[in-house]
């Protein structure tokens, strides 16, 4: 096996431009990967890219140069649809806004991206999601509407979200940055036991130190390149 | 497709914003009930005003017109050509009223596979004789039990019935307008003079009336025998032939036929009566006019109303194309709600649309120009309740498509970025 191939996600060359208002080399030759199990966050100044990457690591934005792979298969190029369905069953996401759907309740809201991929029976949906829920000490707030929870249930509740599909990644912007510190050392301490406990990959970009030391490795970007990684 | 992840986020949509859901369905509602109701009613008064004039007119009318010959002796005289010829004061030949060999033309009618039925009738010129009093008048000599049959002539018998007049040799249906002229009423009898003079003493055994005042002052029916013994003629004397088709629409060719052949004259229903078929289509398209603008108007509503929902929904959208739902389900998602507010609102509006059209039949509607009539007449006629529905849907469907595209076309980014 060589190396490429133990990657979970591997980012090969990319370069991106922004063409509004005027031309702009976001991101200039980006290459890393990021194996099983590792707990890697990504670290820069505002407006350094970071977050511009982390779009199009998670295949949301496709207008780049280069090439992602996920798992050792090439996405770069894959049609929307097929990348919505590779979003949906292998990568979960945690935004820096909470994002759930305000209308729905906790536990629909952590079971929506399953019953979208629809291998599982409702019944067995449900379970998960409650054992999702309980793995992250907030199964009492299953019935409540997404609403109605604090600042950081709900970005617990995102993350429950993040694990339904059991994903091959975790990607995060900012996860911590509209927390309080308790808060955001609790979602820290629960993102690092997802790594440690259940062998999850995660990536984070952040702009907090404290949260990065923490991590296995640690990707600096300037100016829209890797600066240096730091074990 | 995952329908039912679909529509279970569609519901949750609907009902936490349940106010703007049902002020879009009730739009809808409205649309589709005013056209249900407005379509059933204005063509129940068509229907109407058709059978007025057309349900008693004949498809056919054959009589012998007294005019002047078209060609004067002159045209057939070879030396005079080419020449430029004026005949002045040209003037009706003198020739018989009655339509020639007529029993046999009515049998040769009857025999015909699109005719439904073929009656004689005598018009008679006559006097009314009530005391001093004198009236003009027309006496109709028709087989009243086949005009029932063919014109419902009982519809417009107000009092009587034509069965008496067909038991009775010396009896009349006289008009109302000329039986209140003379303070006449049923079992009264009254006095016919012809035109060449004679007196008929008739018992009169009912009333008619048309609702065209013109016609009650004039009109009576009697016997096609007592007709031709007022006038003093036989058995064949017949001046006109009412011939009714089963297809009203073969009356024209059919007239032109009867007309050539039989050198008669041939008044076909459309001919006679083609400002009716002009004002039908008239009020129908008023009908079909108002009800679909009242559609477009909700179907605005909803696309309104979709429209603002999508804008406060970007963060939702944002979040479901990021969980792994294509823009095609997000799509659906919009879609399916502007469908769901149709058939919701789309199957109120059949009800609310059945509910008003039966209160419509019950209003009381008497009027003296139809004497049937006691109610304001509805069409119920399913097919509007089928176009209604299938509009209903149609134009939520398109009215939801626009949007839905948009939300189809939004770009996750730059929604999570824009916070």
């Amino acid at each position: 096996m060589n190396k490429s191939d133990s990657y979970v996600l591997e980012a090969r060359k990319i370069n991106k431009y922004f063409r509004e208002p005027v031309l702009y080399h976001v991101l200039k030759d980006i290459s890393f990967g990021i194996k099983k199990g590792e707990f890697v966050s990504i670290m820069g100044k505002s407006g350094c890219g970071k977050s511009t990457l982390l779009y199009i690591l998670s295949t949301m934005d496709t207008d780049y140069e280069g090439e992602l792979m996920l798992n050792g298969v090439k996405i770069s190029g894959k049609s929307n649809k097929e990348l919505s369905a590779i979003r949906n069953e292998q990568i979960g996401f945690v935004f820096q806004f909470h994002y759930l759907l305000a209308e729905f309740t906790v536990l629909e809201n952590v079971m929506l991206p399953a019953k979208k991929l629809g291998r599982k029976s409702l019944h067995e949906i449900r379970e998960d999601a409650l054992n999702k829920l309980e793995l992250l000490d907030i199964k009492n707030l299953a019935d409540k509407l997404a609403s109605r929870i604090s600042g950081g249930e709900k970005q617990r509740v995102a993350i429950a979200r993040a694990l339904i599909n059991e994903p091959a990644i975790i990607m995060g912007d900012e996860p911590t940055g509209n927390l309080d510190s308790k808060n955001a050392e609790n979602v820290f301490d629960i993102l690092k036991q997802l790594s440690v406990d259940k062998g999850m990959s995660l990536l984070i970009v952040t702009h907090d130190l404290d949260f990065a030391e923490k991590t296995d490795r640690i990707i600096e970007m300037t100016d829209g390149r890797i600066h240096g990684i730091s074990e | 497709m995952n329908w039912k992840v679909i529509l279970g986020i569609s519901k949750t949509h609907l009902l936490s914003r349940i106010k703007q859901s049902s002020v879009a369905a009730l739009g809808v509602t409205f649309g589709i009930g005013t056209f249900i109701t407005l379509g059933s009613f204005m063509t129940g008064l068509n229907g109407l005003l058709d059978g007025l004039i057309l349900d008693r007119t004949p498809h056919i009318h054959i009589y012998n017109e007294i005019e002047p010959s078209e060609t004067q002796p002159i045209a057939l005289a070879d030396r005079f050509a080419n020449s430029f010829n004026v005949v002045t004061s040209v003037k009706p030949k003198k020739s018989q009223v009655r339509i020639h060999n007529a029993l046999a033309l009515l049998n040769h009618l009857q025999q015909k596979r699109e005719v439904r039925g073929a009656i004689p009738q005598v018009q008679a010129q006559v006097f009314f004789l009530a005391g001093s009093l004198q009236l003009n008048g027309i006496a109709h000599g028709v087989d009243v039990m086949e005009e029932v049959r063919l014109f419902n002539l009982d519809e417009y018998i107000v009092e009587g019935n034509p069965e008496d007049l067909a038991k009775n040799d010396n009896g009349i249906i006289l008009g109302a307008g000329v039986a209140k002229k003379m303070s006449l009423k049923v079992g009264d009898r009254v006095q016919l003079s012809s035109v060449k003079g004679g007196l008929f003493p008739l018992k009169i055994v009912g009333l008619y009336q048309s609702g065209l005042a013109d016609i009650d002052n004039v009109q009576s029916y009697v016997n096609l025998t007592t007709a031709q013994r007022i006038l003093g003629e036989g058995k064949n004397f017949i001046s006109d032939i009412n011939v009714k088709l089963f297809d009203m629409e073969k009356a024209p060719l059919m007239a032109t036929q009867i007309g050539n052949q039989f050198d008669l004259t041939a008044v076909d229903v459309k001919t006679a009566n083609a400002q009716f078929e002009t004002g039908t289509d008239i009020r129908n398209l008023i009908t079909y006019a108002v009800s679909v603008t009242l559609l477009i108007v909700a179907g605005f509503g909803i696309y309104n109303i979709l429209n603002m929902m999508i804008y406060e929904k970007m963060n939702d959208i944002a979040i479901l194309k990021a969980t792994g739902f294509s823009g095609k389900d997000v799509k659906m998602i919009f879609i399916s709600q502007a469908l769901l507010i149709g058939c919701i609102g789309g199957a109120l509006g059949l009800l609310v649309g059945y509910g008003l059209s039966t209160a419509i039949s019950y209003i009381p509607f008497e009027t003296e120009a139809l004497p049937t009539i006691k109610t304001f007449p509805v069409n119920n006629d399913p097919s509007f309740y089928i176009i209604g529905i299938i509009f209903a849907l149609i134009a939520t469907f398109f009215a939801g498509y626009l949007p839905a595209s948009k939300a189809q076309r939004i770009d996750p980014v730059d929604i999570i970025r824009g916070q």
